[in-house]
């Protein structure tokens, strides 16, 4: 009997498959909701992804809305979300800082000559550290910053024109008031 | 307007109620002996094939007549879309591909109605049944969820367009052939699950099993490498593998199907393997099911994944549970009975096979990890995150080179017993020749890289042993040339397969690895007149025109091409808008060569007239498409061996 047990190893492994897909499909993959809504954004001091001598700290941005991208070179989704970020940088609606997360410096640099540069600056976290600080799940992700340095908005996965036309403009336009 | 659509709608549910019978009238003939009711089954598949037909042809004709009162078509047409990617658009959407899916599970169907009437009839009964329950689910999932026959009202005057990536010749082609590799594993698994039932699982079916596998795996191989092909060509960024997971969920079957491959043929030698090999045959269609499920249902994001319904998800998951886990069940209830085979030693082919099946396992469970990870940690509650290439290629590689290290050995192995000695001596000059052609290639390529020279040594080794494996056996003794002749026209065809498709094997291998290595990508911005050089060729920008296409607009560049002053060729790279969508589209042009692909494409205007350039040296990089094609190749010698014509002649 016990060597007949083996034989049912396939349809137990299955199961737990199946259990796992059936919790996917409650899930959206795009929603998570924020702890971070409504608090301070994280303190951080990074280098620029183009110049390796000069740090950005989280205080240099108080007094201005702006936006945090969340990107790497690795990361497919964020060229699909890119030309959409390109097209709004040209509206100058806020100043788009991008985070550089866990990539190589050179692979970055190359990305955005390659793909267009929509972000005034991008900083470079090739630990993860200061991800992990916002609590990055995945890449790409875009978070609204506020003149007091809280986070008012926060966008999982690639923002569409619907997220950028219906959210995103209004909220800035409000905070900048 | 015209009732087609309705002709076609109407026959999907003739479609269903044919397949409810085959799926039930011949399963109980042959457990009751009932010849009558099991004699039902090949003239049930010809009719669902029949009537799967009219509705696809309804489908194809209301593409070809602007008809947008059907909403499939008003969303993935266009009545200025050229004539073949009309046809494409058929299987553009979600509901169009799915009915290519049920098509191409009849045209299966038919095939072994038509070619296996010398099988046993209540087994034959069995296998159709099968397959006729397989395509219940997927009529009914048509029905309920995603009929492409849905009307629209009012009509819109024209359509939506095609998505632009899909208007290409290569997805013309791409995936009729992926879906008949996917679809064609049901095949095998309608014949183990026949077999488990009817208790048969022995040589025979093994020898029954092995040219449909071997056909379906060759459709797959080429629907792969044809995709691969596509995002190389049609993304504009030049790459040929994303890890992305919709190609995941067509190399995982693939993975599983080669495994299947290799221990189907250890059963059929051998009877070795008997329960593992009906194991995977039923793994290699549930990776089917489990990728389209994985497409289809939006549980995951990815770039080419279409749109998303919660219901459609649901309907896939219980359809995905009732068919793996039934036949997982009835695998747990008769595998026990089928016994060991022969047995063997511990170096001997069959052990080099059993390994790399494992491997192939592992590998495919690995890609299936990768896949589902983001989900299974959002499950938990523990986050969403996105696994990249990194984690890929660190688990796919390390896993890869044992394989190819056993590809050599396996084949020179013999069945049962196999000596280490012998076995050494006889691929020493293999091994010896390996070492040089991997260092030689490094040096002429430019530089000795420590990785590349590991893929380069798999890569060779598998030449070598294919190599020295076919020596072995055209070897004159003694009478010089004509000897060497005949004894070659003495090798089997179906082994003469096999070498091939190993040799596409490492074939494949030289084009990944030495794209990875040395490839050269530089992105300038270019004045018109102005020129870059990479790696010796000379890039001249020539300026741009605007031109107007069927349904876009585009500009092209002029890109000429030198090398020590004559000229290779002149490149015309696009880019294009799409009038309906207005999507811009990037279009290189590429000057494909044996060993270096040149490949230029535009990027964003700058100032001026000066554009951003992206010049790519791609050295050997159709070798991983070549490859394919001559694994692809390979099977199909396998599947014209004499022995399974012969068979057939003789119980017929």
């Amino acid at each position: 009997m016990k060597k007949h047990l083996r034989f049912l190893i396939p349809l137990a492994l299955l199961l737990v498959l199946v259990l796992f897909l059936g919790a996917g499909l409650q899930l959206d993959p795009r929603e998570v909701p924020s702890p971070l809504i409504g608090k301070a954004a994280p303190g951080f001091a990074l280098t620029r992804l183009d110049q390796p001598g000069t740090t950005v700290r989280r205080d240099d941005l108080l007094g201005k809305v702006w936006m945090l991208n969340v990107w790497a070179s690795w990361c497919v989704a964020c060229r699909e979300e890119h030309p959409l970020l390109v097209a709004f940088s040209r509206d100058k609606l806020l100043p788009i800082y991008g985070l550089n997360y866990k990539d190589q410096r050179a692979d970055g640099m190359q990305w955005l000559s390659r793909f267009g540069n929509p972000y005034d600056v991008s900083l470079f976290d090739s630990d993860g550290r200061v991800g992990i600080d916002f609590g990055v799940y995945g890449v790409p992700e875009t978070f609204i910053i506020d003149k007091q340095g809280v986070v008012r908005f926060k966008q999982i996965g690639p923002v569409t024109p619907e997220v950028i036309r219906d959210k995103i403009e209004p909220l800035v336009r409000q905070l900048n008031g | 307007m015209t009732l087609l659509p309705e002709i076609g709608h109407f026959s999907l549910w003739l479609a269903l109620g044919v397949a409810l019978v085959l799926s039930t009238l011949p399963m109980l003939g042959a457990a009751y002996g009932r010849t009558d009711w099991m004699a039902l089954a090949r003239p049930a598949a010809a009719s669902l094939f029949a009537l799967v037909l009219l509705a696809f042809g309804c489908l194809v004709a209301s593409f070809l007549r602007d008809d947008f009162s059907v909403l499939y078509i008003a969303s993935n047409s266009n009545s200025a879309l050229p004539f073949q990617y009309k046809i494409a658009g058929v299987w553009g959407g979600h509901e169009g591909s799915l009915l290519l899916w049920v098509q191409m599970l009849c045209v299966w169907m038919v095939a072994v109605a038509l070619f296996s009437r010398h099988l046993p009839q209540a087994l034959l009964a069995r296998i159709l049944a099968v397959m006729g329950m397989i395509s219940v689910g997927f009529l009914l999932f048509m029905l309920l969820t995603s009929n492409p026959f849905d009307r629209l009202f009012p009509t819109p005057p024209d359509g939506n367009d095609l998505n632009p990536l899909l208007q290409d010749p290569g997805m013309v082609s791409h995936p009729p052939m992926l879906y008949m590799g996917y679809v064609g594993f049901s095949v095998a698994f309608a014949f183990a699950i026949a077999a488990l039932i009817g208790g048969t699982l022995d040589a025979t079916w093994a020898r029954w099993t092995r040219p449909w596998t071997t056909v379906a795996w060759m459709f797959l191989t080429i629907g792969i490498a044809l995709g691969s092909a596509w995002a190389y060509y049609e993304l504009g960024w030049g790459g040929w593998w994303f890890w992305d997971p919709v190609e995941n969920a067509s190399l995982m079957p693939w993975l599983v199907g080669t495994a299947l491959i290799h221990s189907l043929a250890v059963t059929e030698k051998r009877g070795s393997f008997k329960s593992w090999t009906v194991l995977l045959a039923i793994l290699a269609f549930s990776f089917s099911l489990l990728g389209t499920f994985l497409v289809r249902s939006g549980v995951l994001s990815s770039v080419h994944a279409f749109a998303t319904d919660p219901r459609r998800g649901l309907f896939i998951l219980v359809f995905l549970t009732v068919v793996i886990g039934a036949s997982f069940a009835l695998y747990a209830w008769r595998a026990p009975t089928v016994g060991l085979g022969a047995r063997f030693a511990l170096i001997s082919r069959e052990t080099t096979l059993l390994a790399n099946n494992v491997l192939f396992l592992v590998a495919a469970g690995a890609v299936m990890l990768g896949t589902l990870y983001p989900l299974l940690l959002d499950a938990l509650g523990l986050g969403k995150i996105s696994v990249g290439p990194p984690y890929f290629d660190s688990v796919f590689m390390p896993l890869m080179a044992p394989t190819l290290f056993l590809m050599g050995v396996g084949p020179l192995a013999r069945w049962k017993q196999a000596q280490v000695p012998d076995l050494a001596r006889r691929l020493q000059w293999a091994a010896g020749c390996t070492v040089i052609a991997a260092l030689l290639t490094g040096w002429l390529a430019g530089e000795i890289h420590v990785v590349a020279t590991c893929g380069l040594l798999m890569a060779f080794w598998v030449f070598g042993s294919v190599g020295t494996d076919f020596w072995e056996r055209v070897r004159p003794q003694g009478k010089g040339l004509a000897e060497v002749w005949r004894r070659f026209r003495q090798i089997p065809v179906a082994l003469l397969g096999m070498m091939l498709a190993h040799v596409g094997v490492g074939v494949f291998c030289i084009g990944v690895v030495m794209v990875k290595t040395y490839e050269v990508e530089r992105d300038v911005k270019m004045r018109v007149g102005e020129s870059t050089t990479v790696r010796g060729y000379t890039f001249t920008f020539q300026g741009t025109r605007d031109l107007e296409g069927p349904n876009y607009s585009a500009t092209r560049g002029t890109v000429a091409v030198a090398r020590d002053t004559h000229a290779v060729t002149v490149l015309y790279p696009e880019k294009r808008i799409y009038r309906v969508q207005q999507n811009p589209m990037t279009n290189a042009s590429i000057n494909a060569g044996l060993t270096r692909d040149l490949y230029v494409s535009m990027g964003e205007p700058v100032d001026n007239d000066a554009w951003i350039i992206r010049v790519y040296v791609k050295p050997f990089v159709d070798w991983i498409w070549g490859g394919c094609l001559i694994m692809a190749l390979g099977g199909l010698l396998a599947v014209l061996d004499r022995r399974y014509r012969r068979n057939k002649e003789v119980k017929a």
